[in-house]
């Protein structure tokens, strides 16, 4: 497998592309499950565009590391390398866009480094990427501030979210992402945490949990049944 | 005088002028900006074709390389489609004639300069870019309703005067 590792803090050690490409991808899948249930038709559109431009990203990634197919279909959990924090249920609205905006501002990181790779097939799909992902941090960071400072129930749910995610947080606080969270946080006006930090007493140290075992057996279960199908 | 070759390429951006895009038909490949390059061979068989994708994700993408591949071979024995990602394409590469035809089939064309790769042009939050008028009745009265459309390329928005909702072609 490819190798490529980025310029890290030390909190944040796994950065290569099979990482970018498997969150990508897990992310994309995530999203498309709030496809018809999203709490209004424009926002089923805009969640079903993220995870169209996330799908893209995944495919131009794992193309590059081998067949994208078999890579996506026919690898087991044990094999991903994308964050947990991808693979975590959606939990209500607030949940995912939280854990969007995390996602949105650890990848803009990742693809103004991978803008810089010498490979040529890496730093295109960056280039590319950068744009898109400016698109999505700015609904992202919309919504956490809609929620975080709109009604009592809003911002309630918002601080639960936050409560849940942050502790999955330090697999992807790149040099950076903190302060840009903290002020979108800020702006919506919930609490400031303490930076998310490795430390294996506080935050969960798993490779993956069950949830996304439970969801590449939905995701990989067509092409496994039929494998090579094509329509 | 105009050599062989260069009077077949001329032929070959022609053909492609009459392709086109399968979301948004009133406008070509060439006007979109992602055909980069056309080289053809010194024998005029051969033709290659630069294209590069708009989006990531957009489904279009392999429609339009199929919908290229099929309208040159009706003039060249070989049709090689070669996809180059960088530089990533920018709404900046949108023909003039393009951003007319996109107005004249009730898209607002972009408005505001494409982000290039390096560009942090933005604050987080607070720039969205917007159309400059309602491509119906051209008032500046405009309420955006959705970021994100029925392509990736678009956005939902509505005009507060002759109250019809219409697409935006996003600037990127």
């Amino acid at each position: 497998m490819c190798l490529m590792v980025l310029p890290t803090s030390d909190q944040a050690p796994l950065r290569d592309v099979a990482t970018v490409a498997d969150c990508c991808l897990i992310a994309s899948h995530r999203l498309a499950e709030w496809v018809s249930n999203a709490p209004s038709m424009e926002e089923d559109v805009a969640i079903g565009n993220i995870a169209l431009d996330l799908l893209g990203q995944a495919r131009g990634l794992l193309s590059h590391l081998g067949d994208e197919d078999q890579l996506a279909y026919f690898r087991d959990a044990v094999s991903f390398r994308n964050p947990v924090i991808c693979e975590l249920p959606n939990g209500d609205f607030a949940h995912t866009m939280l854990r969007q905006l995390f996602l949105d501002v650890w990848l803009e990181q990742v693809w103004r480094a991978f803008a810089a790779s010498d490979d040529e097939v890496v730093r295109g799909v960056a280039e590319k990427a950068i744009k898109e992902n400016a698109y999505h941090r700015r609904h992202s960071s919309s919504w956490v501030v809609r929620l975080g400072d709109g009604t009592d129930e809003s911002h309630r749910r918002m601080l639960a979210a936050l409560d849940e995610l942050w502790p999955y947080c330090w697999e992807i606080a790149v040099d950076g992402w903190y302060d840009e969270v903290v002020f979108v946080l800020n702006t919506a006006t919930l609490p400031t945490p303490a930076p998310p930090h490795a430390d294996p007493q506080q935050a969960p140290r798993v490779d993956h949990t069950v949830h996304l075992t439970e969801l590449l057996a939905e995701m990989q279960s067509l092409a496994r049944a039929h494998p090579g199908a094509s329509w | 005088m105009v050599s062989a070759a260069v009077a077949t390429t001329a032929n070959a951006w022609q053909i492609l002028a009459g392709v086109a895009d399968p979301e948004i038909p009133v406008v070509s490949v060439v006007d979109l900006g992602i055909v980069r390059a056309v080289k053809v061979s010194d024998d005029q068989r051969r033709v290659v074709v630069t294209l590069t994708p708009t989006y990531s994700g957009c489904p279009a993408t392999e429609v339009i390389a199929h919908d290229v591949r099929e309208a040159l071979t009706t003039a060249y024995d070989e049709v090689v489609i070669d996809v180059q990602l960088s530089p990533a394409w920018t709404t900046e590469w949108l023909s003039a004639g393009g951003r007319e035809k996109l107005r004249g089939f009730g898209i607002a064309p972009p408005n505001g300069r494409g982000v290039t790769a390096d560009g942090r042009k933005s604050l987080p939050i607070l720039e969205i870019g917007r159309p400059e008028r309602c491509p119906s009745c051209g008032s500046t009265q405009l309420d955006e309703l959705s970021r994100f459309g029925s392509t990736p390329c678009k956005s939902l928005w509505r005009c507060e005067d002759c109250r019809e909702p219409f697409d935006y072609f996003k600037v990127h």
